[in-house]
């Protein structure tokens, strides 16, 4: 090998070509580890420059586990395949070691602690000089090891200032990196614990359902199957996850005002005088009262259960609300409910037929319930019916034979037509509001 | 951008190879040279010359990739050549140690 000495470059000159190529790889370094690399194509690119700087044949840069007591190695140049990728540290050697502080240690001078001891035969083999613990705020985060220089010669102070100088930088990405992995970890716990709540909060909210629905014998499940047919409404209106559990649970809640209403007006084999009527048309208010204090994942649950009765022609109860001034989600659930009440026995009333109820949703359109919402909900029924979709919610909550009634599937489809426009149309409410449907 | 040929000998293994650097030796370019320095290697060559007539400058990672490349060429009983080297380069190889593990034409 040739080697040139050349007399040009004095002992003064080499100092300072040192210290400007330091400094470049010092400033190369802060872009790299403020630039969005992958942890470990950080470290590697960090060892480079660590190693360029100053001549280094070979080197690892090291994460440390403070649960496992170990350092693992992020990123290895030279070492070879058979050298350890995690080595374990003592309390003796992580009390030296913070002690030390961010300062190389010469580690044939270190034989006394025990971590030196253990993997003596692995450095040695590999030429390792100097052992940096990278402390970050009094702990330990990381290790370099650093082998012999390519000149041959001893480490100077001032190259184990650089050293130090870098491995502070990589000590800081090592923890950036440890910081945002517990973020993300309670990130991830909280989300379990979001989950859980929210599950208990859906087991209790159909905890109440099913007490709603024990109070009337002759409507039993409709709270459950209001609340189902709200889901499907607002699916098939292409809401996402958490608003369609929102319709759900709005429909599930709607009727919680009757806990108040005595039993035997709700269950009133006959039709109810206008006194018991009065009575039993409290219970949207008596609802809101009740819903309005709880701290609800969905905002509009209280004003599901207030405006349930209301009709977009106004002579709805029990404020009369018209049109636009109706909650969304109130028009929802009370085409749930409407439709629950059509095709479900009362003690007055059998239960309408298939064919009625689409008639009855139609002629009420702009009256009782708003367009789209109709469109959506007969065009789910319609993609069941013809088998565009593995659902069986309707024939889970109506029976197959109700809704596989003859000709049913060519009367939503042409009910479908004739509210589904294809051009702007304009339905007049009867109390002059107007609704422009597009 | 690099440049490679290789001089092979009777047995058709390329006992010699060049590898022109490109005018600035950085991560990017480096990784390159280690490529290809590497796959001459396995492929049985025994002198890397490392031609450096277009390079102006090179950097700390650049440095770093050619101690391996040194490195994993005396693992493989290699010899490496740095060639055409400008002064600047000279003075950063020399002042960092390259030179002395390597052959200077």
């Amino acid at each position: 090998m040739t080697t040139i000495h050349d007399s040009r470059f004095t002992n003064h000159d080499h100092d300072d070509h040192k210290l400007i190529h330091a400094f470049g790889a010092l400033a190369e370094l802060g872009h790299e580890i403020t630039n969005k690399n992958s942890f470990q194509e950080t470290i590697r690119t960090s060892l480079h420059l660590l190693s360029g700087a100053i001549g280094i044949m070979r080197g690892a840069a090291a994460r440390y586990s403070r649960y496992a007591h170990e350092l693992n190695l992020v990123a290895v140049r030279g070492l070879g395949d058979d050298f350890p990728l995690s080595l374990t540290l003592t309390t003796e050697d992580e009390r030296q070691f913070l002690t030390n502080g961010l300062h190389p240690i010469e580690i044939a001078e270190a034989q006394v602690l025990p971590f030196f001891q253990i993997y003596d035969v692995s450095f040695a083999d590999r030429g390792l000089q100097l052992f940096v613990p990278l402390v970050v705020r009094e702990e330990i985060v990381g290790a370099l090891f650093l082998g012999e220089k390519a000149t041959g010669e001893a480490y100077t102070s001032y190259e184990k200032e650089i050293v130090c100088a870098m491995g502070q930088h990589i000590g800081v990405a090592i923890a950036q990196r440890n910081l945002m992995a517990e973020i993300e970890r309670h990130a991830e716990e909280n989300r379990q614990l979001f989950d859980e709540m929210r599950s208990t909060y859906h087991d209790t909210v159909k905890a109440f359902a099913a007490a709603i629905d024990c109070k009337d014998k002759y409507t039993e499940g409709h709270s459950v199957r209001v609340g189902k047919f709200s889901e499907i409404i607002a699916s098939e209106l292409g809401w996402g996850k958490e608003e369609v559990e929102g319709a759900a649970v709005a429909g599930y809640l709607h009727d919680v005002g009757k806990l108040t209403v005595e039993r035997k007006i709700i269950n009133a084999p006959y039709r109810i005088n206008a006194k018991e009527s009065a009575e039993l048309n409290k219970h949207p208010g008596v609802g809101f009262e009740i819903l309005q204090p709880i701290h609800h994942p969905y905002t509009d649950v209280p004003l599901a259960a207030k405006y349930h009765h209301e009709r977009l022609d106004g002579r709805g109860y029990p404020d009369g609300l018209k049109g636009r001034e109706i909650p969304y989600i109130a028009k929802i659930v009370t085409l749930a409910d409407s439709f629950d009440a059509m095709t479900t026995d009362r003690p007055y009333k059998a239960r309408r037929a298939a064919r009625d109820v689409v008639d009855d949703l139609k002629g009420n359109i702009g009256r009782q319930f708003s367009p789209e919402l109709v469109t959506a909900f007969l065009g789910g029924m319609l993609k069941e019916l013809k088998g565009e979709t593995t659902d069986k919610r309707f024939r889970r909550l109506l029976g197959r034979d109700y809704m596989e009634a003859e000709g049913i599937v060519e009367k939503i489809r042409t009910t479908l037509n004739d509210v589904a426009p294809t051009s702007p149309m304009t339905y007049v409410a009867a109390a002059g509001d107007i609704l422009q449907i597009h | 951008m690099i440049q490679a040929n290789a001089v092979p000998a009777a047995d058709g293994v390329e006992e010699r190879s060049v590898i022109v650097a490109g005018d600035y030796l950085n991560k990017l370019s480096g990784e390159q040279i280690e490529y290809e320095c590497k796959r001459r290697l396995a492929a049985g060559c025994k002198e890397l010359v490392v031609n450096f007539a277009q390079t102006e400058l090179v950097n700390s990672i650049g440095v770093s990739i050619l101690l391996g490349v040194i490195d994993i060429a005396s693992k493989n009983g290699a010899s490496v050549v740095f060639s055409d080297m400008n002064e600047d380069t000279v003075e950063l190889f020399d002042m960092l140690g390259l030179t002395k593990h390597v052959t200077i034409v």
